[in-house]
């Protein structure tokens, strides 16, 4: 098979990502996937996720650097348009800035828009409460269903509760 | 100068253990993607700025506080020599992206290389803590503790809904990223290896070789790691990643069992031809060593051959790689003298 950059040498590297039945494969020189610097002398780590990554999102936004206007992120500058270029953010912000067009994005990578995972301690309080809250509502709806009305009542007070704390902390 | 404490020894010392299935699994690890909140991603990091992310996080290191960790050192990648970082590089220590594209790039590393914290790479902290064999939920925990210890000092980037905020989208999240580098040996033999490693990436895992070029393995060593950091929590990305790893090693070992039952004396030959050749070879290409050293290792396991030590293999596998040649050697070593230089490593590795 041969390059897909220069179509002259063989291709020695390749690559398949399948995320969520999504298939993408490149097939590329290893003097290409050099000359793109993903490589240094002695090591093939190969090519790198970035490059695929903004092959998705060139997918997400076919209109990109049409008419609509410049999204930008206000604290480092960067454009969405950049971004979808290189695959990486400019700073924490861009979350907030870009946010908009990020769930389909992440929903694409992790198949998940929200996490669920570690909390830093220091964010972690206000945050742990209003998972507890989430968790209680569900359970409370599930009594409400199974008619265990007293139960969901002990919730109900429970959930006030810990939106009280969390409004007034 | 003299040479630093990493480049004196192929073997870091945590692979002297042996751990659980060390058999399969060469080894465990788990990789945490940070960010401090005040400044941008380093790649867009003035000089400046990102100089003052080093302080901050060396700082941490420098007061003590990671004191659980044993003796560390503390490196800035200005300061090695691009020997040196390949050698870092080759054992796992540090990634490409930071030997040779960071601005500001350091490294804290424990005596025991089990711990490489980068700092500067494509986020401004990469936690990493490595354990021999199957471990991979006790590597979790102890670089869990290690990520807890900075972030009293520092403020991480975080928000509710996205998790740890990462410079690539693919690491959003948990920001952690664990693996296990696998020796297939047997599922590469019997022609199971595409079917079991394209089931993988069904649920959510990524494959792929170590040491060798796109999708073939030299030396059949096989990283398999998860994809999603995003809407799992990190006990759920562990234990999927365990749960598949451990089928995985259960097909290995049955596959061979398989091979010794029904065709032993073709394996038997396979892997004591391999041990000759490296036991007299003159010249030895890296490709052909991953290669015959895989066959060894599946031999001494099966106890088809003499036994050696994981930990010879592991020396071994690391030590003939061309930046630790070099950096041993000196650089002048031609691409033909390398070759031979590795052949004589092994001849006398295996002699002794």
């Amino acid at each position: 098979m041969l390059c897909q950059e220069c179509g002259k040498r063989q291709a020695t590297l390749h690559f398949t990502k399948i995320v969520n039945g999504e298939k993408a494969e490149l097939h590329i020189c290893e003097s290409c996937a050099r000359e793109r610097g993903e490589l240094i002398p002695g090591t093939s780590s190969g090519f790198s996720i970035h490059n695929l990554l903004s092959g998705l999102l060139d997918f997400e936004n076919p209109n990109a650097g049409a008419k609509a206007p410049v999204l930008r992120c206000e604290t480092c500058g960067m454009t969405y348009t950049q971004f979808s270029k290189i695959g990486r953010f400019g700073c924490s912000q861009c979350y907030k800035h870009f946010a908009d067009r990020l769930d389909p994005l992440l929903k694409r990578v992790h198949g998940n828009t929200v996490h669920v995972g570690k909390v830093p301690k220091r964010a972690g309080g206000k945050v742990k409460t209003k998972r507890e809250i989430e968790r209680l509502k569900k359970d409370m709806l599930g009594r409400i269903e199974r008619e265990d009305f007293e139960t969901a009542a002990q919730l109900r007070d429970r959930i006030r509760d810990l939106e009280k704390e969390i409004g007034g902390g | 100068m003299t040479k630093p404490e990493f480049a004196k020894d192929a073997l870091s010392p945590w692979m002297k253990k042996d751990g659980p299935d060390s058999d399969v699994v060469l080894s465990s690890r788990i990789r945490i993607a940070r960010n401090l909140r005040a400044y941008p991603f380093p790649m867009l990091s003035t000089p400046a700025q990102s100089e003052e992310v080093v302080e901050q996080l060396l700082g941490v290191a420098e007061s003590g506080r990671l004191g659980g960790l044993g003796p560390i050192k503390t490196y800035q990648l200005s300061n090695l020599t691009e020997l040196e970082k390949l050698v870092l590089v080759e054992k796992h220590l540090i990634s490409p992206a930071l030997a040779s594209e960071s601005r500001n790039g350091a490294l804290i590393l424990s005596r025991n290389e089990d711990i490489s914290i980068m700092i500067n790479e494509e986020d401004h902290l990469r936690i990493q803590c490595l354990y021999p064999g199957f471990q991979i939920k006790e590597a979790w925990e102890y670089a869990s503790k290690i990520d807890d210890i900075f972030e009293e000092s520092v403020d991480f980037a975080f928000d509710e809904k996205h998790g740890y905020l990462t410079s690539c989208p693919t690491n959003v999240g948990t920001g952690i990223r664990a693996s296990v580098m696998m020796h297939l040996p047997a599922l590469v033999l019997t022609g199971q290896i595409n079917r079991i490693l394209s089931a993988v990436t069904q649920v959510g895992l990524a494959v792929r070789g170590i040491y060798g070029e796109g999708s073939e393995a030299t030396g059949n060593l096989f990283q398999v790691s998860n994809q999603i950091t995003l809407g799992q929590s990190e006990s759920e990305i562990i234990d999927n990643l365990h749960a598949v790893a451990h089928q995985i090693i259960g097909h290995e070992k049955a596959a061979r069992e398989r091979l010794m039952g029904e065709s032993r004396a073709r394996l038997e030959d396979r892997v004591k031809r391999s041990y000759g050749i490296l036991s007299y070879a003159g010249i030895m290409d890296s490709k052909e060593a991953a290669q015959r050293l895989s066959d060894v290792r599946l031999g001494v396991n099966l106890g088809l051959l003499p036994s050696l030590s994981q930990q010879t293999l592991n020396e071994l596998m690391v030590s003939t790689q061309p930046g630790f040649l070099q950096q041993k050697f000196g650089e002048a070593l031609s691409p033909e003298q390398r070759d031979m230089t590795r052949a004589e490593i092994i001849r006398s590795r295996l002699a002794t």
